[in-house]
């Protein structure tokens, strides 16, 4: 079917193999992987991912040196000429960084690096990303993050809101991000920046305290979306 | 020239950094702080003559996160070189 997937890596990234493991499974396409410091990135991809980890040891602030990178240019362009984009923990830092999504992740309320499996409701079930789920169902995905605490003006969350560009809120209290927020899209739809790891939940033979398998259902929607496009 | 550039976070933005660090100074039995916030000083040197728009541009596009963070210029003379 020819799905050809792109995985940006950085350095200090370290979820861009469980990332292009999780694409294979799903596609039966091997991921492409993509170097920070490559100017271009591959041609005709469906799908680019930006994965989790410590980019560039998140000095500054997370996201904030990989964000200024040379592929974040290509990236930008391309996701701007339609590109589906999907941006995971570290990702999504470096997605609202670059300015592709709105808002700032900041450091989680309590201080504390946060790492369990979560109650995450589903919000929107008309992207690429989410249409396979039900609306206020609640998919179970592992977060591991200490800069999750999502942020944005009043007027940010309350646009965001009415165009139903949140994805996912949070079942429980976690990091004291704004309204919950554990995902957020793009205008277009077409860019998804989440907190938590769907990349890490993708084996129905995982016990669920490793993570389930939710997250592949991610996968499976994004990729049925494109090569059926 | 020597040019300190202060990130703090905005006001009304909570800073749980911050707050952390007041309640360790209770802990420690210091009386009468009311509030602590936490930012961030860059030192640069740069070339005589950098204009001030040059340095705006580095800290709105790199140095500060304008969604949550204000920053301000200090232009430093010889005399008071940062330590």
């Amino acid at each position: 079917m020819g799905f050809r997937a792109g995985v940006i890596t950085f350095p200090g990234s370290n979820c861009d193999r469980d990332m292009a493991v999780a694409l294979e499974a799903v596609s039966g396409e091997p991921a492409l992987r993509i170097w920070h410091g490559d100017a271009d990135l591959p041609t005709n991809l469906d799908l680019l991912a930006l994965p989790g980890g410590f980019s560039y040891g998140d000095y500054l602030r997370s996201g904030a040196m990989a964000a200024k990178s040379p592929i974040m240019r290509a990236v930008v362009a391309a996701a701007q000429s339609g590109v589906p984009v999907l941006g995971v923990c570290n990702g999504f830092q470096v997605l609202t960084e670059s300015g592709l999504l709105p808002g700032a992740l900041m450091r989680n309320s309590g201080q504390t690096f946060v790492c369990k499996t979560v109650p995450l409701k589903v919000e929107n079930t008309s992207s690429l990303f989410t249409r396979g789920f039900e609306p206020g169902e609640i998919l179970r995905v592992p977060i591991a993050h200490h800069d999750g605490n999502y942020f944005a003006d009043e007027s940010v969350l309350d646009q965001l809101e009415g165009e139903g560009r949140i994805a996912f809120r949070y079942g429980e209290p976690v990091n004291g991000s704004r309204r919950d927020i554990a995902g957020i899209l793009s205008a277009n739809g077409r860019v998804l920046g989440m907190m938590p790891h769907p990349e890490r939940a993708i084996s129905p033979a995982a016990h669920p305290s490793l993570g389930g398998a939710d997250g592949r259902r991610l996968f499976e929607n994004v990729i049925a979306a494109l090569v059926n496009a | 020239m020597k040019v300190r550039i202060l990130v703090r976070l905005k006001p009304g933005v909570l800073d749980p950094q911050g707050r952390a660090v007041h309640h360790a100074l209770e802990g420690l039995g210091f009386e009468g702080v009311k509030d602590v916030r936490i930012g961030r000083m860059i030192d640069m040197d740069v070339a005589d003559g950098t204009s001030d728009d040059a340095l705006n541009s580095m800290c709105e596009k790199l140095l500060a996160n304008m969604v949550i963070e204000d920053f301000a210029i200090e232009k430093l003379d010889s005399e008071k070189e940062p330590a």
